[in-house]
């Protein structure tokens, strides 16, 4: 029964869900990776982020790959703030105050989302949504490979950012040494608040490419954190690219062990592969040795 | 400063919380102890997953429970009784939530209990429920351990499993009949918890007796992000229908990802299909919904009480789902038996209630009649979407459409 014709559209499937992955998980892994912030709120982030855009596209009209370009910078003001208002003085730089914290953030969002608007499940209905493209052996939805491109194109910028920049550099050396990037003039507080300005622009961003397709109720972003944890341990903590890669890997494996196991215990392969990465390489595919 | 500032604004709040809890606690000894013998009101809990993944389906059970409690409130309340106190509560869609929630609301006081709404959760709550002799009224949890462990408490006011399965087999093969048995093979898909994988096993058992091939059977979990490999393995496998059974969201998934994937079946037939009969899929995708049939609750299209309920429920720009209407009845069927057992009684309105013939309702079943805590006049409906709306196709008695099978090209 699993011939070709099912095996190769299941890999391709899997390329394309482990972008959107890919997306959520770019986020995550500079504020995990680099800040060493086991950010609880990023899927309730995710939430609002898809609340937003739909709403963007429900009342300004504002097409999803439009709404993109408005949405990341104002998610990237409201990563700073809260890093620089809100987790940072709370936290008193004690990293099991920041997990606290997020996670008080996760549940005060969530709730304020279910107060505001609901547990209703709403989805937008844009031309493009049941579009495909004929590959051969399958139809790929056109939202979908949209969001393989983009996650791509997302994490091309942050390895530019992280790389050649000023603020990359100042994030790479505060991730390092905290200290002695203070010492150095570096202003850690700014770098804290940029980089988790960063990781929610990027969850803005997987919203948007994820909506044309998907559906968003107040807890929606809880179904794709845990693997995003996943996915950032796995390519390397803080890698942009060990991100990107890691997603794609974790899409075919779920796809195909989705396939082979059935859907109920697709995620067992994932952990496996995650399990077996952990003890060859714990430092991840693309993570630098401790 | 900024330490200040948080311990003033603790105070505040300690403050304010002392001089409301100052001002309630006043205000009940300040009331006349004549006017309090009367208006003490029948407690109710109003249990549902308002939270978690079915926080959806718990929040439209909640409104139809409310609405119901609104009414009868006033009109005066129940008679003899008073007006009902609508204890709420939130199982956050898993079984240990809602326990708890039935400690919390044995602890008040409560009557009874209404809802529940998932399987799993409603048969964790009345078990917990039964240690207290409370007594339970189930909203929708259709699977048949509810009802067979011989709970004295539990009252299932809509049908289970066993009623489901078979008539929507018996009204399967009546469709299929009628077109003249263009549909020989299915595959069925289902979410993998107590209510997808028992109504599956009962499909599995019964489908080949009414000559159907099972050519395979999915489980997937809920929530499930990606419905393409289900959709793949279906387009290769080519069957002549597909049976969903699986909550709201997944439903919306699949049948989108059907829809994208250019799967064109000759029908879509669910049993308690999530989405299939939900007037939000319908409006929201339109040519997913189409022609897909459901055996699933449904209200009585013919009676009047149903249909202003419906325009209520629109008018708070709600969708009339079946939750709503199956709470709503299921509180009236509440306060029917305890007008009749005379007192906010447990015992009293257990007995009341294993002994209610109660015929106002919203649903289109047979005279009620509670066996071993099962309503043996519950039955569900066979729907179809037909022109943008969804229609009663069978049975017959209730029916307001022909069922269009197969679907055409």
């Amino acid at each position: 029964m699993l011939s070709s014709a099912i095996l190769i559209p299941a890999v391709l499937n899997g390329l394309l869900i482990g972008a959107i992955y890919a997306l959520v998980a770019l986020g995550l892994t500079l504020i995990y990776g680099v800040l060493h912030i086991i950010n609880f709120a990023h899927g309730a982030l995710l939430s609002a982020a898809l609340f937003a855009a739909f709403f963007s596209f429900r009342l300004l009209g504002l097409d999803p790959y439009v709404a993109v370009f408005l949405l990341a910078p104002i998610f990237f003001v409201i990563g700073y703030a809260l890093q620089r208002f809100i987790i940072g003085p709370a936290s008193h730089g004690d990293d099991r105050n920041m997990l606290l914290v997020t996670l008080g953030i996760a549940v005060v969002v969530e709730n304020a989302l279910l107060y505001l608007f609901r547990a209703d499940t709403r989805t937008i209905d844009v031309p493009y949504a049941f579009q495909t493209i004929d590959a051969g052996w399958t139809f790929l939805a056109i939202p979908r490979v949209v969001g393989f491109f983009a996650a791509f194109a997302v994490a091309l910028a942050l390895w530019f950012l992280m790389t050649f920049t000023d603020i990359g550099r100042a994030i790479r050396a505060v991730a390092k040494e905290k200290l002695g990037a203070q010492l150095a003039g570096i202003d850690v507080g700014h770098v804290y608040a940029v980089t988790f300005g960063l990781g929610t622009a990027c969850v803005a961003i997987a919203a948007c490419l994820l909506i044309p397709t998907y559906y968003v109720n107040p807890h929606v972003g809880d179904a794709f954190v845990l693997v995003a944890f996943t996915i950032v341990v796995l390519g390397g903590m803080g890698s942009v690219p060990g991100a990107l890669i890691g997603a794609l890997l974790v899409g075919v494996v779920e796809s195909l062990s989705g396939l082979f196991l059935g859907e109920s215990l697709g995620q067992i392969g994932i952990f496996l592969i995650f399990i077996v990465v952990l003890l060859v390489r714990p430092s991840g595919l693309f993570g630098a040795r401790a | 400063m900024p330490n200040q500032k948080n311990s003033l604004s603790r105070r505040q709040v300690l403050a304010t919380t002392a001089l409301g809890v100052a001002a309630a606690a006043s205000g009940s000894i300040a009331m006349p102890s004549v006017l309090r013998a009367q208006d003490v009101p029948v407690k109710l809990g109003v249990l549902h997953p308002v939270t978690g993944a079915l926080s959806y389906s718990g929040q439209q059970g909640r409104l139809g429970a409310t609405m119901a409690i609104e009414e009868i409130n006033a009109g005066g309340g129940i008679k003899g009784l008073g007006k009902i106190d609508a204890v709420l509560g939130d199982a956050q869609s898993t079984p240990d939530g809602g326990t708890a929630e039935v400690e919390k609301m044995n602890s008040a006081n409560v009557v009874c209990i209404v809802g529940g709404y998932a399987s799993n959760i409603c048969l964790a709550t009345t078990q917990a429920a039964a240690r207290y002799e409370l007594p339970y009224v189930v909203d929708v949890g259709v699977a048949d351990g509810i009802v067979t462990r011989g709970l004295k408490n539990t009252f299932r006011f809509g049908p289970g499993f066993g009623v489901i399965s078979k008539t929507a087999l018996t009204n399967l093969s009546a469709i299929n009949d009628q077109a003249g048995k263009p549909a020989k093979t299915v595959m069925i898909v289902h979410e993998d918890s107590l209510f997808g994988s028992g109504l599956a096993k009962l499909l599995n058992a019964q489908l080949p007796q009414q000559g159907f091939e099972i050519l395979e059977t999915i489980p997937h979990p809920t929530p499930t992000r990606d419905f393409n490999n289900v959709v793949l393995k279906i387009k290769a496998q080519n069957p002549d229908l597909v049976i969903p059974a699986n909550y709201y969201n997944e439903y919306v998934l699949l049948a989108r990802t059907m829809q994208q994937q250019q799967v064109k079946t000759k029908g879509i037939y669910s049993v308690l299909g999530g989405a299939a009969s939900s007037y939000k899929f319908v409006k929201e995708f339109p040519e997913a919904a189409r022609y897909i049939m459901d055996c699933n609750h449904w209200f009585d299209p013919r009676n009047d009480k149903a249909l202003a309920l419906k325009k209520k429920v629109e008018a708070k720009d709600q969708f009339y789902t079946y939750e709503v209407y199956m709470n709503y009845s299921c509180v009236y069927l509440i306060a029917d038996a305890l007008e009749r057992a005379g007192a906010a009684d447990r015992a009293k309105l257990t007995d009341a209630l294993a002994s209610s013939t109660f015929s106002g309702h919203l649903m289109p079943y047979g005279p009620t009649k509670f066996v071993n805590g099962q309503n043996e006049g519950a039955a569900p409906v066979n729907t179809q979407v037909l022109d943008n709306d969804i229609k009663v196709i069978l049975p017959a008695t209730f029916a307001n459409a022909k069922p269009v099978f197969p679907r055409p090209a």
